[in-house]
């Protein structure tokens, strides 16, 4: 890479450049597409600021974050609760709900029928973690795991709570978690934006994603979450025309930046030498993107781990190994999205396939890292926008059902930077409805995240319009107890 | 005795550092208040408001819910007041600091006393203490903020006559003066032609338009092209994509599946309105109560045309996932008209005071619903149905063949079928608005009655009557002090890349203040008292001088006004991102330069739509279209608002989420990504390369041909040696092999030429490739 560099003969003009301008700099320095190391020697700090230095030390340095869109019923996965198989077809008491509003599928229905896991548990690990049946491989790794169960949110529709979960906020145009970690702290590399999107769709009733999830806001169009997908045009455009190899794209930019040199001297305008540099990366990235996202050099044992499918561009399983590739090259924030969970009906069918597509690469991710020695810096998350209710939608009949959706808690698991592993935090009542002990709300969630990684949810604000935001809007408090 | 006076030169030394630090960060964080050193005489809404704004009055300003120690600052009844837990003390003392609580608290070295508490993460600057204290000494005067006092026309300051050309030069040049500024010479005719074109058309100027310009001496040759500009078709366009992105318009419905809407011909009416040069006061008022308003033919019924208007009002978001609760999503609609119209018409941040009082400005949550409640009548529902129930929610309209044939003849409907529209109506009988607590939509409070916040015009409703055709008297009284300010400041920042008032979305407290407050009040009456009119409010601004200055950047602008606030230089501007696309199009004879009509689908990676999708919906799968649509305007591109046009956000397009007045402007890697590899870029460059060497002309005149189609000037000597080393290397190499230069032609879907010599063609494309990525080609100098 370095090499590439180096080959562009009017390198020499970045001195010239930053001698030019104080004032170009403060608006290149807070992309997150820039990127330490563009400047080498004394530069390089002064690129970094302000931002791009955590509040305190970090315990995790870059998230994975695996969403499971479409919200996974708790009461499949990790929030074991055998009374509703005792109590399946009675009605949900008038107590438990509590005045609970109810989504339009099923705010008519005269019965509440209350029904259990069709799949069943086990207990795993030293922790004792109970786990559907469903997800073998990620019952073998609950020892790393940190599951909370007592997730809740106040969005009752998948929208809303989908930008909540990722947003801090259920409507409006707010950046996204990822936008804020890239603002906050900057990219690690100078070749990967620091905040990278991979979709996949799964076999369930799906709902879509959407740009809103990963934009900016009202940050800077820099900290925007670029999609990667694990077709051929990894990044969108990266690839050259037809008939344009490496070496003519050189020669290209090396005339380009003799003109733009030329335009610089007339316009006086720092912006030139910036945009300079920015084809400069750019032509760095078409080389360094494709050699990370191209997995058929995988060894054997890689793809054993994450299972064959894995090497299917476009796949759960492949995108949760590019994350892996991602993470390591230093990029902050790989935000997964993985469609399919939205079992309204038809539960005991949809879900095996959900679990199948995705448990094996879950775990396989958690056993990558760990052997990279990567696991204490990454903070891997699991989990979906709310749970689903321990009472039947539509028709109830033993071997088929269907869960609406439940915001009053729903379990995730959280893994690796700075998490404790092997414990479960928190607890719902014998019905699965409330929470008994230790909630999270997605505000906690946020601001505990943003603890692991060094910053303060409180301090990293950005004023506009006139009002400080954050992430965590006016509320959060660290969840301490899952901290190590 | 030596020591000390070294000593003190030391700390005179230091404290002219600190000073000076000081005032470059307030320089940097409040540009325009103008302060190197401590002003003479201490302004309260220049120097002293800004200050506890936005450090004081969360805690202790109009949210009386939020309000610490029951004290208030932000109106002097509030902060000269005996405090309430020291009825003895008070928080000013005009003229006494030192018995001024607020100011000991302010300099307190004790941290539990200290204002504001380390807690919140707020600190004052020692320069910001220092203006506070001799603003106490000096008497502490409050004064109202100044967006909520009408504007005024002040006298015209005096300037160099030779220089100016109107009334806005000489304030710019009154203010350049104070700041030790020159304005620059003016810009080359070259230079001037294209920012021209482009501002006033989104279009570069063809090589014909430059020679004719460059040709024509005659004293009002610019003149000329400005007026010419002015009755340009493209006009319109030009002008509309700045107010699609304040009226958040799209071609698709929001939310998850996201299904399609026809919104479309309302898109037409604001390109037409602009063309037919409606004025403010008419397009302002057709939008937000055209279904109200007498019709001119004076039949009861509004005219189609004013029905199809209001359609701003219905271009949010609207949800079509099954299990909504239909209230909650009623009521985010109505929110998000509120919010527009405060962002839009008034550049205030109402949605601050849907939950509580608004911390900074004098808007309660009280007049936060009342001015809900214009919006709240529409008979409308959360959820009218799921995906492709309907592409135009009632009330609607239906607009059909015999419509276009007469009033509406601006509307491009490509077929027979009659399209529908989403319109604004009220409900016969007016529906309650309540306040509601906390924004909940099923926590009503206090029932609430038309309003608006009395703290900008009070809302008297013998005066303008009830519902919206009342709230549009209120807006164009001539007391009001926000609706011409914003509106020409709007202008004013299309053209020069920054408003009078930096934070065009907000003229609040928290806001930036105005860098020519007087020219701004100056231009606002003419506005008004000129009918509104706003082609001659453009044609004041681009034929000023000021508007005419070079672009060109000294060391000396660098240091004192990197950004610009004082105009001593033209503004290099890259260009909107619809306008890249139009400018490539343009320059390569490719434009399909019809006016309105359905949004088109042009060259799209494959799979966007498709990975994103619930898979529901005419809209769950991307069908390009092809020919003549592949070649529309960037205006014209479906914006499916889930995935919104790649290109488009990458140069910092709205993703038409919410009603935005100002858009980023970035410089990354991905913008260069799309310069080299978008089909639809190197498409242009193809096409261009084939009809150049169709022309019979030497290889020199068609490079040079090139670059004045793409840089809209003639290139210098040392330019072209550039630029033909590296069609020649291209050439010699690409003759080896002949494959190669099949393969880079074959691009795009536009009809090649036929021309029999590939490698010359190919190594010309590739030219003309490397001219549109340069600097310039995307830049308004």
């Amino acid at each position: 890479m370095e090499n590439e560099f180096f080959k562009n003969k009017l390198n020499i003009t970045r001195r010239h450049f930053l001698s030019k301008s104080a004032v170009g700099l403060g608006s290149m320095a807070l992309g997150s597409l820039l990127i330490p190391g563009l400047f080498t020697g004394e530069e390089e700090n002064l690129a970094q600021l302000p931002l791009g230095l955590p509040h305190f030390a970090p315990k995790a340095k870059r998230v994975i974050y695996l969403f499971q869109n479409g919200a996974p019923s708790q009461l499949e996965t990790f929030d074991y609760k055998p009374m509703l198989n005792k109590m399946a077809g009675e009605d949900l008491p008038e107590s438990i709900r509590g005045g609970q509003r109810l989504t339009g599928m099923t705010a008519n229905q005269t019965k509440f029928p209350l029904i259990g896991s069709y799949f069943g548990f086990k207990q795993y690990g030293q922790s004792g973690a109970w786990v559907s049946d469903m997800f073998p491989n990620m019952a073998k790794i609950v020892d790393d795991l940190c599951i909370i169960k007592t997730m809740n949110t106040e969005a009752i529709n998948h929208d809303p709570a989908l930008t909540f979960m990722q947003t801090g906020a259920q409507v409006g145009n707010r950046p996204s978690m990822g936008a804020w970690m890239s603002y906050g702290l900057g990219s690690e590399n100078k070749n990967l934006p620091a905040f990278c999107v991979l979709l996949s769709r799964g076999r369930g009733n799906g709902q879509g994603v959407y740009s809103k999830l990963w934009t900016n806001g009202f940050l800077d169009s820099t900290h925007q979450g670029v999609v990667f997908s694990s077709g051929e045009d990894p990044i969108l455009y990266l690839k050259d025309g037809e008939g344009i190899d490496k070496d003519s794209r050189r020669r290209m930019l090396d005339k380009l930046a003799e003109l733009n040199h030329l335009g610089f001297e007339t316009s006086g305008d720092p912006e030139v030498q910036a945009k300079v540099q920015q084809y400069e990366m750019a032509y760095r990235m078409q080389t360094a993107v494709p050699e990370l996202t191209d997995l058929s050099k995988e060894p054997d044992h890689i793809v054993k781990m994450y299972g064959p499918e894995c090497l299917v561009p476009g796949t759960y399983a492949a995108n949760v190994l590019l994350a892996r590739k991602l993470s390591e090259s230093g990029v902050r924030f790989v935000q997964l999205y993985h469609q399919g969970w939205d079992q309204h009906g038809n539960l005991p069918n949809e879900m095996p396939l959900q679990a199948e597509d995705v448990d094996r690469a879950s775990a396989a991710l958690i056993m990558d890292l760990k052997q990279r020695g990567l696991l204490d810096e990454t903070l891997v998350i699991w989990g979906g926008e709310f749970g689903r209710t321990n009472y039947c939608q539509g028709a109830f009949t033993k071997d088929n059902y269907g869960r609406d959706h439940h915001p009053r808690a729903y379990s995730i698991w959280m893994a690796g930077g700075g998490v404790k592993p092997g414990i479960v935090y928190g607890e719902t009542d014998e019905f699965g409805y409330n929470i008994i002990k230790d909630p999270v709300h997605i505000h906690d969630f946020h601001a505990t995240v943003m603890h692991l990684l060094g910053l303060n949810h409180e301090q990293l604000t950005y004023k506009h319009l006139g009002r400080r935001y954050r992430l965590t809007d006016v509320a959060g408090k660290l969840v301490p107890g899952i901290i190590v | 005795m030596k020591t000390l006076t070294v000593k003190l030169k030391f700390y005179v030394i230091l404290c002219l550092i600190t000073v000076g630090i000081a005032s470059i960060v307030w320089n940097c964080t409040r540009a325009s208040a103008e302060t190197t050193s401590m002003p003479d005489e201490v302004d309260y809404n220049f120097h002293i408001r800004p200050i506890l704004s936005d450090r004081c009055f969360k805690c202790h300003g109009p949210d009386a819910n939020k309000r610490e120690a029951n004290l208030r600052l932000d109106t002097p009844e509030g902060a000269f007041a005996a405090l309430k837990d020291n009825p003895k003390g008070h928080a000013l003392v005009a003229g006494n600091p030192e018995q001024s609580e607020m100011f000991l608290r302010i300099i307190s070295k004790d941290s539990t006393l200290r204002m504001p508490p380390p807690s919140s993460n707020l600190k004052l600057s020692q320069y910001e203490i220092d203006l506070i204290e001799k603003w106490i000494k000096q008497g502490a005067k409050y004064k109202p903020h100044w967006a909520f006092i009408a504007p005024r026309k002040t006298r015209v300051p005096d300037a160099d006559e030779d220089w100016t050309v109107n009334e806005i030069d000489n304030f710019v040049y009154d203010k350049m003066q104070q700041k030790g500024l020159d304005p620059n010479e003016e810009a080359s005719k070259e230079q001037l032609l294209k920012r021209l074109s482009f501002d006033l058309t989104g279009l570069p100027p063809t090589v014909e338009m430059q020679e004719k310009f460059l040709k024509d001496t005659s004293p009002n040759t610019y003149e000329k092209v400005v007026d010419e500009l002015l009755k340009n078709k493209h006009y319109g366009e030009k002008m509309a994509t700045y107010w699609l992105d304040v009226a958040r318009y799209a071609d698709s419905h929001g939310y998850q599946d996201d299904g399609l809407r026809t919104m479309w011909p309302w898109r037409d009416w604001v390109i037409h309105a602009y063309n037919a040069n409606y004025p403010y006061s008419k397009f302002l008022s057709w939008q937000l109560a055209g279904d109200l308003l007498p019709n001119p033919d004076g039949s009861t019924l509004p005219s189609k045309e004013m029905l199809l208007a209001t359609g701003f009002n219905r271009n949010h978001k609207i949800t079509q996932e099954g299990g909504v609760i239909d209230e909650e999503y009623r009521v985010e609609y109505v929110t998000d008209r509120t919010n527009t119209f405060g962002k839009a018409f008034l550049a205030l941040t109402f949605e601050c005071a849907k939950c509580h009082d608004h911390k900074y400005d004098p808007i309660s949550q009280k007049d936060y619903y009342s001015t809900f409640a214009f919006f709240n009548q529409v008979p409308e529902k959360g959820l009218f149905g799921t995906i492709d129930a309907s592409f135009a929610d009632p009330p609607n309209m239906a607009i059909t063949d015999a419509d276009v044939k007469s009033l509406l003849n601006f509307i491009n409907k490509r077929d027979t079928a009659k399209v529908m529209v989403m319109v604004m109506k009220d409900t016969s009988k007016v529906r309650t608005t309540y306040v509601l607590n906390r924004g909940n939509y099923d926590a009503h409070g206090d029932s609430v009655t038309f309003g608006l916040p009395k703290s900008i015009l009070a809302y008297d409703t013998t005066k303008y009557g009830k519902g919206r055709l009342g709230l549009v008297k209120w807006m164009l009284d001539a007391n009001n002090p926000l609706t011409a300010r914003v509106f020409v400041n709007r202008i004013w920042a299309q053209f020069f890349g920054r408003g009078i008032v930096k934070t065009v979305g907000d003229f609040g407290m928290q806001g930036e203040l105005p860098s020519h407050p007087e020219l701004l009040d100056w231009l606002a009456v003419d506005f008004r008292e000129n009918g509104w009119n706003v082609k001659r409010l453009v044609k004041q601004v681009v034929m000023s001088a000021t508007y005419r200055q070079s672009s060109v950047i000294t060391e000396k602008h660098l240091k004192t006004d990197p950004e610009n606030i004082f105009l001593a230089r033209a503004s290099r501007i890259r260009l909107p991102a619809e306008n890249v696309r139009d400018f490539v199009l343009a320059s390569s004879d490719i434009l399909n330069n019809e006016i309105g009509g359905p949004s088109v689908k042009p060259y799209q990676p494959k799979g966007l739509w498709e990975v994103a999708t619930s898979g529901r919906g005419s809209l769950s799968r991307y069908v390009q279209d092809h020919e003549s649509d592949l070649y529309r305007r960037g205006m014209y591109v479906f914006i499916k608002r889930t995935v919104p046009p790649p290109t488009m956000l990458i140069f910092d397009a709205s993703n038409r989420d919410q009603c935005e007045v100002q858009r980023s402007r970035t410089n990354t890697p991905l913008q260069a990504l799309v310069m080299m590899n978008d089909p639809q870029m190197v498409e242009g460059s193809r096409v261009m390369a084939e009809s150049l060497m169709m022309e019979k002309s030497s290889v020199d005149e068609k490079l040079e041909k090139a670059f004045r189609k793409v840089l809209c000037r003639k290139p210098k000597e040392k330019e072209m040696a550039i630029i033909k080393q590296y069609f020649d290397s291209e050439t010699s190499l690409l003759k080896k092999d002949a494959k190669k230069a099949e393969k880079i032609l074959n691009i795009g879907e536009y009809k090649h030429l036929g021309v029999p010599d590939k490698t010359t063609t190919a190594a010309l494309m590739q030219t003309i490739q490397m001219l549109y990525n340069m600097e310039e080609a995307i830049m308004r100098g």
